[in-house]
């Protein structure tokens, strides 16, 4: 209970200090996430929504896939990134190892198919004539996707959002792909893991802290746009 | 009927899913300005038929023309389908306001000044006090004359009614046919009413199909051919007997 408490305290210590280094990791976290997620998004929104709106054969073999794939483990997904972008794995040229790159790659793999999931349950829980009512109005079918897309957007909100919580908590695939090097692929969860390692409680509780209300604010934010506070009803 | 009275020319139009054919019919037309009434049991193609009229699917076979657009293969051009649109029995909304909803068409026209429109066609469904209301929230009837709206706002050459009134109070009964009758009188606007209901059939419609198993088994005058039917099933159907 001390360690939390300390923790709490360290963590506003820290945020007022405007630590350097600690803002760097804060930065380098966000960014990470940031760019991972985006590139999800525009990966499993258009997929998710492919896979909703389209009836094709194999379509059930497709949805097992990818709901298989919403629940990949991170440290397995760290490892076949580790071995295709190791010097001896069929990426080994691009150097992508231990860089930020690398562990983009790992997590657009772990929550694109969140995000596709997710997308597609909402598309596939739309009104079954609604495609067809649009159309009847006139709509081309970009207009169409569009619109069925807009009536789903609280579903698709929602998967972005466990895009960015699988990516933003996630330790095991960045750790192994990063190498959570100081000053290059140090980011707040791999810090945490170093910081507890070494016995430093109150440090690695307050970016415990400090992560938190990041994912806190992100989610806020998130949960406006679904409100209609960013996007019109 | 002359070549340019004719909207919609049918001919040799099948439909079938899985092998099993749902509409057949050898010659329809379907004439400018008139309202075409289809009755008959459930099943017997109706819908399917409003689905090919406002090309949402495409016949198994056969031809459709609409004016100088024959659909033949190839999928319709948007300029062509733009004439027609669909109200569909259960009232279809979008998550949005009713004026947004109204306005839903005209913007995929990429038309931006909308307002006066849009309320034009409120006020002609009624519904003007509740244009920032959310379309959701409505009552069944009103959402149908939001649905009414919406379609009548892009000006449509054909309207496709498949069971407007189906589920709604007397109230909303009368004021929709007005609206149909107006919109036809008025604007000219040819009109197909799927309807079960037979004295709808007669209220509003000038020429009547009656349909079973996807083929139209009698079309006349609705008059005359209520008056005198010349297809024993028709004349079954019209007194509320069973048809199969």
């Amino acid at each position: 209970m001390r360690d939390i408490i300390n923790g709490f305290i360290q963590a506003i210590e820290l945020i007022f200090r405007a630590d350097p280094t600690l803002y760097q990791i804060v930065v380098r976290s966000l960014a990470l996430s940031g760019v991972s997620l985006f590139i999800s998004a525009l990966i499993g929104i258009p997929l998710g929504a492919w896979i909703g709106f389209k009836k094709f054969a194999g379509r059930g073999l497709v949805t097992v896939i990818l709901y298989t794939g919403m629940g990949l483990p991170p440290v397995v997904v760290g490892l076949i990134v580790y071995l295709m972008l190791s010097r001896t794995g069929p990426f080994g040229n691009l150097g992508w190892l231990f860089t930020l790159k690398a562990m983009i790659v790992a997590q657009v793999i772990i929550s694109f198919p969140l995000v596709a999931g997710f997308t597609m349950a909402a598309v596939m829980g739309l009104d079954p004539q609604l495609s067809q009512q649009i159309r009847a109005l006139g709509a081309t079918p970009w207009q169409t996707a569009l619109t069925m897309l807009r009536e789903a957007r609280t579903g698709v909100i929602v998967s972005v959002v466990a895009g960015f919580g699988a990516i933003i908590s996630e330790v095991g695939s960045v750790m192994m792909v990063g190498g959570n090097i100081a000053g290059r692929t140090r980011v707040l969860t791999t810090a945490i893991v170093l910081e507890t390692q070494k016995g430093n409680f109150d440090l690695a509780m307050a970016l415990g802290i400090i992560l938190l209300g990041l994912t806190f604010i992100a989610n806020t934010l998130i949960l406006w746009m679904q409100e209609g506070r960013f996007v019109r009803k | 009927m002359s070549e340019s009275e004719i909207l919609y020319s049918l001919r040799h139009v099948t439909k079938a899913y899985d092998r099993r054919t749902v509409v057949n019919i050898p010659a329809l037309d379907i004439q400018r300005g008139e309202i075409l009434a289809l009755v008959g049991p459930s099943g017997a193609g109706k819908s399917t038929l409003l689905r090919l009229l406002n090309f949402l699917e495409p016949p198994t076979s056969g031809q459709i023309a609409l004016d100088d657009f024959t659909l033949s293969g190839t999928p319709p051009p948007l300029d062509i389908t733009r004439r027609v649109t669909t109200v569909f029995q259960r009232p279809i909304l979008l998550n949005r306001s009713v004026m947004e909803n109204v306005a839903y068409g005209l913007h995929l026209r990429g038309q931006r000044r909308v307002q006066s429109v849009v309320m034009a066609e409120l006020a002609r469904v009624g519904l003007s006090a509740l244009a920032h209301a959310h379309a959701r929230s409505l009552s069944g009837g009103e959402q149908q004359r939001v649905a009414l709206a919406r379609a009548l706002a892009i000006r449509p050459t054909v309207l496709l009614l498949d069971e407007p009134t189906a589920n709604l109070d007397p109230g909303n009964v009368a004021l929709i046919e007005d609206i149909i009758r107006g919109v036809n009188r008025e604007q000219g606007v040819t009109i197909v009413l799927v309807t079960h209901n037979v004295f709808q059939a007669r209220r509003l419609a000038h020429r009547t199909a009656v349909m079973l198993d996807g083929n139209i088994i009698e079309i006349g005058d609705t008059d005359t051919l209520f008056t005198t039917p010349t297809d024993p099933r028709t004349g079954a159907f019209l007194r509320g007997e069973m048809v199969y």
